[in-house]
């Protein structure tokens, strides 16, 4: 019996949300009594995890495991919960995590709750608190099977460290085929993606034009932020649709997100609720997103952004 | 080609949300519903199947009766007919497990659910519905062609887009960029005369399959007010992020 976590990396290195899903791996551990193994593919240095509460770390290794593919990173998954009779299994809300876990809920035949934004707050029966009706409300869910399975939602559990060493081990997992192949992969890897971004900067139809978007990209730049759009921007084709935040497209769940020029209707408020700071930037001092924002600058963002960029820079100087 | 859209039966994006019965209940009193919007991106790209290569297209719920109004309205868009399962939804694995039924027993080459539904975001129907019966199975997918038993998919993937080849069998689990927001059907009086003429079938559940069940509801705590910042004064601004705020 144990609790299992998989610890995502890409290129090598552990996603961060790898440390995020095995710090609340821990903490189930620590109520159900037992430990944690996490499981890796392709991850050369796994001692880092230690660092986050694993104690075992099962290692899986092959080139057919290259470009994810949900199919069969589940299939090595259940192995791997099967080997070790895990009571639970952790996950992220990355894409590729909830790709696979519906998969391996069939699987294991496992309840599945996503969206999960707190440790468990009882473990008999099992009940979990879950992010719903995109982010308007929280459901308490008691998940029901032998086996569970948890996707903690990215950003809400944030990172606990502990001093301990993960033992690892290569797991020879047989590699099943998949009827789903990768023909080609086209990401900008020099940017902030939405779901791995501690600060989101944000820009609405008050730009007037995707020609003005160089200064929300520069207040990215200066940040470390992604960028992001509202739903008329991209349905404009403004921006693209990858960076539509809100109800029908990504949610947000940053430390800090910057609107500009958003008016904030309620499908956008929606998907950006779970960011623990807002901050707005409008002409209109009656647009609604001040009453969700707990900064708001009342003002011109042809004006106030490039002085902002200019006072961040300052501030990062400092 | 035969074309399944599952359809769920949601409030309106523009809904306020409250509970009922000491927070375990949605309170539906006074709430629009409407076909969840992800699944209305995957039934106006199945219309498109239907109009260029021939393919039928079924749609599904399940659901009471109360939803019925949806899957009419999934009619008058241009389905060819309805099924209904008449039964709650409990959660995802047990719609999962309904909707294999009626996939297995109808012979669907095509399945398109969308990638989550706006009201409960389980995000789960399309994976264990393709994990139950055995198909292909690509998520967030956000462009989608077929030829003959081949299928060219778009995945949204975190930063980017991936282009997969499959094959049919196939679930979708679609979102917007299946078709662009100006592609969505209204109804016309036309089409809205024919749903009605449309075969709407009412299915009985098989088994209760649930792999989780719903304990209560909680808002989220409301709140404090926003505090602005003078235009001219965007010093101030960087200083409350930085040591109120503490995420700068």
């Amino acid at each position: 019996m144990s609790v299992l976590v998989y610890t995502e990396s890409e290129q090598n290195k552990f996603k961060k949300v790898a440390f995020e899903v095995a710090s609340y791996a821990k903490a189930v551990a620590d109520a159900l009594e037992t430990t944690v193994t996490a499981v890796t593919v392709n991850t050369d240095d796994t001692s880092e995890l230690g660092n986050y509460g694993v104690d075992k770390v099962l290692k899986v290794s092959s080139e057919d495991l290259d470009s994810f593919n949900a199919k069969s990173y589940a299939d090595v998954l259940q192995q791997a919960a099967e080997a070790e009779s895990a009571q639970v299994v952790i996950l992220s809300s990355s894409a590729d995590s909830k790709y696979l876990a519906s998969l391996l809920a069939v699987g294991l035949n496992a309840g599945y709750a996503s969206n999960v934004v707190a440790a468990p707050s009882n473990t008999s029966p099992f009940t979990v608190k879950r992010s719903a009706f995109t982010n308007k409300a929280f459901e308490h869910t008691e998940i029901k099977t032998d086996v569970k399975i948890i996707g903690v939602s990215n950003n809400s559990f944030g990172l606990v460290e502990k001093s301990g060493a993960a033992a690892a081990e290569d797991f020879g997992a047989s590699i099943l085929e998949s009827g789903v192949k990768v023909e080609s992969i086209d990401k900008a890897t020099d940017k902030v993606t939405i779901a791995d971004a501690e600060i989101v900067v944000s820009a609405g139809r008050g730009l007037k034009g995707p020609e003005n978007w160089g200064m929300v990209e520069e207040l990215a730049d200066v940040l470390g932020a992604a960028t992001a759009c509202s739903k008329p921007v991209s349905d404009l084709g403004w921006r693209p649709h990858g960076e539509h935040v809100g109800q029908t497209g990504k949610p947000v769940a940053s430390n800090l997100y910057i609107a500009i020029g958003i008016s904030g209707a309620i499908q956008h408020l929606a998907g950006i609720n779970a960011s623990k700071v807002k901050v707005v930037i409008n002409t209109d001092p009656e647009a609604p997103f001040f009453k969700a924002a707990d900064y708001g600058v009342v003002g011109d963002a042809f004006e106030v952004v490039p002085e902002l960029i200019e006072k961040l820079k300052a501030f990062k100087a400092s | 080609m035969k074309i399944l859209v599952c359809i769920s039966h949601v409030p309106d994006t523009t809904s306020k949300i409250n509970f009922t019965d000491g927070d375990t209940k949605f309170d539906t009193n006074g709430v629009q519903f409407v076909i969840n919007p992800n699944d209305e991106f995957g039934l106006t790209r199945a219309m498109w199947f239907k109009e260029k290569q021939g393919a039928n297209v079924t749609v599904v719920n399940v659901g009471g009766p109360e939803t019925e109004p949806t899957l009419r309205k999934a009619l008058a868009i241009g389905a060819d007919a309805a099924i209904r399962i008449n039964t709650p939804a409990i959660d995802g694995f047990s719609v999962a497990k309904e909707l294999a039924k009626v996939v297995q027993d109808g012979g669907y080459d095509l399945i398109i659910a969308g990638r989550e539904s706006i009201d409960y975001n389980g995000g789960m129907v399309p994976g264990m519905l393709a994990g139950l019966i055995g198909a292909n199975f690509v998520n967030t997918c956000v462009g989608l062609e077929v030829d003959g038993t081949s299928a060219t998919a778009t995945r949204e993937i975190d930063g980017g887009k991936e282009t997969v080849s499959t094959s049919l069998p196939l679930v979708v689990g679609g979102q917007k960029g299946l078709v662009e927001e100006s592609d969505l059907k209204i109804p016309n009086m036309r089409g809205i005369m024919m749903a009605r003429k449309k075969p709407l079938t009412i299915l009985e559940p098989t088994a209760d399959g649930s792999g989780t069940s719903s304990v209560s509801f909680e808002k989220p705590a409301p709140k404090g007010a926003v505090k602005l910042v003078d235009a001219g004064n965007l010093d101030e601004l960087v200083d409350l992020l930085h040591n109120e705020a503490k995420v700068i």
